[in-house]
């Protein structure tokens, strides 16, 4: 295999987008670069063919980096991420059902999830009540923000995620039609299955992603460390080429193309891959809109610079969520997944973040501006127990 | 490899304390599988029979070829699941000792949700978890197949399944490589005979004569003959 060439997997999702505009909008060939894009069907089966060599690079949830370069629930092989393929692009979606079920006993906005959260409690102790089965939400992985930001919202309600609902993992392509048999109420997916959901007239979006967190690192372009030190400069040719491409895609007189390349590797109408890309969603039936600019952010924002205060919040939620327990050890290693440095080598130095984005460089919902030198603060905040918030099963 | 990631999950099993009712063990859960068969033959023997096949395939056919290799190997519990609906209840509910599942299912990602804590029975083991047979770990991507295996079972017993279950999702490949040429050669052929039929109508040729037309301009163009003959089809539908 030449320097320059490189087998890269990935799942066909919308925040895909740099990698796919890199590749098939020329960027990469620019960079010298020659790239097969592998479509994988499954996250497990992304993790195994990078961990293993088959990949060079991947398409990863941000959170299997992290896992992974721990070795939790699985075998350990690090990997370091010079470059973050976007923040946000998750939405919590229900079944117009459950969405009603909510929306009958919210004190306020729905669309805010403090009085969404506390709208799902009051659901979950009427079914208690009456001995109907828990809720059931679907989400894509284990390590996931999907199942992060499912469990946090809840949990800010007073809903336990492992006691009082039942948490399940779909792929992806399975969560429209697990909605529609009724076998979830609910999911947290990537674009642009919250869409399809919608359009289907069988789910209705309740939040999206970045209404839950600000910032929130959703997918990375991640590679072996192993492979990071034997090719620096294959890698740093990488980081160049998704860069331009993550800036071009945010351009909105590229929109077009740029929609067209991503569903043509998705198998979707480019003006399913726009609504992500321009944070325009429809988010019910009726054809009513929602607008937020962070809903997927490619190139702006500083969404592509790796940032270590993303990983340590990822550990925070394993930790949280009983996948692992808390080790200063671990979150150092945590926070060296994610690697500034290279990403700044091969760019320069990155601009300043505007003064609307979040201090603590998450802005969650609720709870208390995150200081990742202080992980066990994070979490003895979630153990206290607020009115109408019980003790969390998995945090002692 | 190994070294490092089991520290790290007895990590989890002495920290999950509480509910060590469902505690997933390695050794523990070795125990139990052995008191299920008691008496137990020597590893590698008459015990392998009673050792609980899950295969996880979409392709019947496949599925239905390993459960054959598995059978005839002397394991007896194979149960096949070809619908994902519901599918870790029912592994659950069949509580497997070894999973077998094709790598392009998407319902792989599903099966990862055993490794939770708070949620495993027996705690399976992914085939990665233990790299020490890096080329056997190769070959089973390759043919694109993974495997589950509940933790305590010896490794030598589990090479035999997967070994197998390779052989086989070669075999299939190679079924299913020589199907798509047999097609290709047929829809080859059926081209070939209407681009001749049209050589005859239209040069007043002889079969012979159009099939010799066909394949002296393919020599000539290098190009295989159904190439040629679907040229002279796209010709005739433009002549019309």
């Amino acid at each position: 295999m030449s320097a320059g060439k490189l087998r890269i997997g990935y799942i066909p999702l919308v925040d895909a987008a740099a990698l796919i505009v890199a590749v098939d909008l020329g960027f990469t060939a620019a960079e010298n670069l020659d790239i097969e894009l592998v479509r994988e069907v499954s996250w497990s089966n992304v993790r195994d063919k990078l961990n293993i060599g088959l990949f060079d690079a991947a398409h990863l949830l941000a959170p299997v980096s992290v896992s992974s370069s721990l070795g939790i629930g699985h075998v350990r092989v690090p990997i370091v991420v010079p470059f973050n393929l976007g923040l946000n692009g998750n939405a919590i979606t229900l079944s117009p059902r459950l969405y009603s079920a909510l929306s009958g006993l919210a004190d306020g906005d729905i669309a805010d999830p403090k009085v969404s959260a506390l709208a799902l409690a009051r659901v979950v102790a009427e079914r208690k009540t009456r001995n109907a089965e828990p809720l059931t939400f679907g989400m894509t992985f284990p390590f996931s923000h999907h199942n992060y930001q499912l469990r946090y919202w809840m949990a800010a309600g007073g809903v336990d995620p492992d006691e009082d609902v039942r948490l399940v993992v779909l792929p992806p392509p399975y969560m429209v039609e697990s909605l529609t048999s009724g076998h979830v109420d609910g999911f947290c997916v990537g674009a642009p299955w919250n869409s399809v959901a919608v359009d289907a007239g069988i789910g209705r979006i309740l939040h999206f992603g970045c209404e839950i967190q600000a910032r929130m690192t959703e997918k990375v372009f991640g590679v072996r460390e192993s492979w990071a030190i034997e090719h620096p400069d294959t890698l740093a040719a990488m980081i160049r080429a998704l860069s331009a491409a993550a800036n071009f895609a945010e351009a909105p007189e590229n929109l077009a193309a740029v929609s067209t390349a991503i569903a043509g590797r998705l198998g979707v109408t480019p003006e399913l891959v726009g609504r992500a890309l321009t944070g325009n969603m429809k988010v019910a039936a009726d054809g009513h809109l929602r607008l937020n600019g962070r809903y997927l952010n490619i190139g702006k924002n500083g969404a592509a610079r790796p940032d270590p205060v993303q990983a340590a919040w990822i550990y925070a939620q394993i930790v949280r969520w009983g996948q692992a327990p808390l080790a200063d050890e671990s979150l150092k290693l945590a926070q060296a997944v994610f690697r500034p440095d290279l990403f700044d080598a091969a760019v320069g130095a990155p601009q300043p973040l505007g003064p609307d984005e979040p201090g603590d460089g998450i802005g969650a919902f609720i709870g208390p501006a995150f200081n990742p030198a202080d992980i066990a603060g994070h979490l003895m905040y979630w153990r206290i127990k607020h009115p109408g918030r019980p003790r969390l099963s998995l945090v002692r | 490899m190994t070294g490092t990631s089991k520290p790290s999950l007895r990590d989890h099993r002495s920290r999950a304390g509480g509910t060590a009712a469902e505690s997933f063990d390695l050794t523990e859960t070795r125990k139990g599988s052995d008191s299920s068969s008691p008496g137990s033959q020597p590893q590698g023997g008459q015990r392998d029979s009673t050792l609980k096949i899950v295969i996880v395939d979409e392709s019947p056919i496949r599925a239905a070829i390993l459960e054959d290799g598995l059978r005839e190997a002397g394991f007896t519990q194979v149960q096949r699941i070809a619908e994902t609906h519901n599918l870790l209840a029912r592994v659950y509910a069949i509580d497997p000792d070894v999973i077998l599942i094709d790598l392009e299912s998407p319902s792989r990602d599903m099966l990862e949700q055993m490794f939770q804590m708070s949620r495993a029975v027996k705690r399976p083991v992914a085939m990665f978890v233990d790299q020490s047979d890096s080329a056997s770990i190769q070959a089973a991507v390759d043919a694109g197949v993974s495997a589950y295996i509940v933790g305590g079972l010896k490794k030598e017993r589990i090479t035999s399944i997967l070994d197998l279950c390779i052989s086989r999702f070669n075999a299939f490949a190679r079924l299913q490589g020589e199907l798509d040429q047999a097609k290709d050669a047929l829809a080859d052929r059926k081209v070939i005979d209407r681009a001749k039929a049209v050589l005859m109508k239209v040069k007043k040729m002889s079969e012979e004569e159009a099939y010799a037309m066909l394949r002296k301009t393919a020599m000539n163009e290098n190009k295989k003959i159904a190439e040629i003959a679907q040229s002279v089809l796209t010709a005739a539908e433009m002549f019309k």
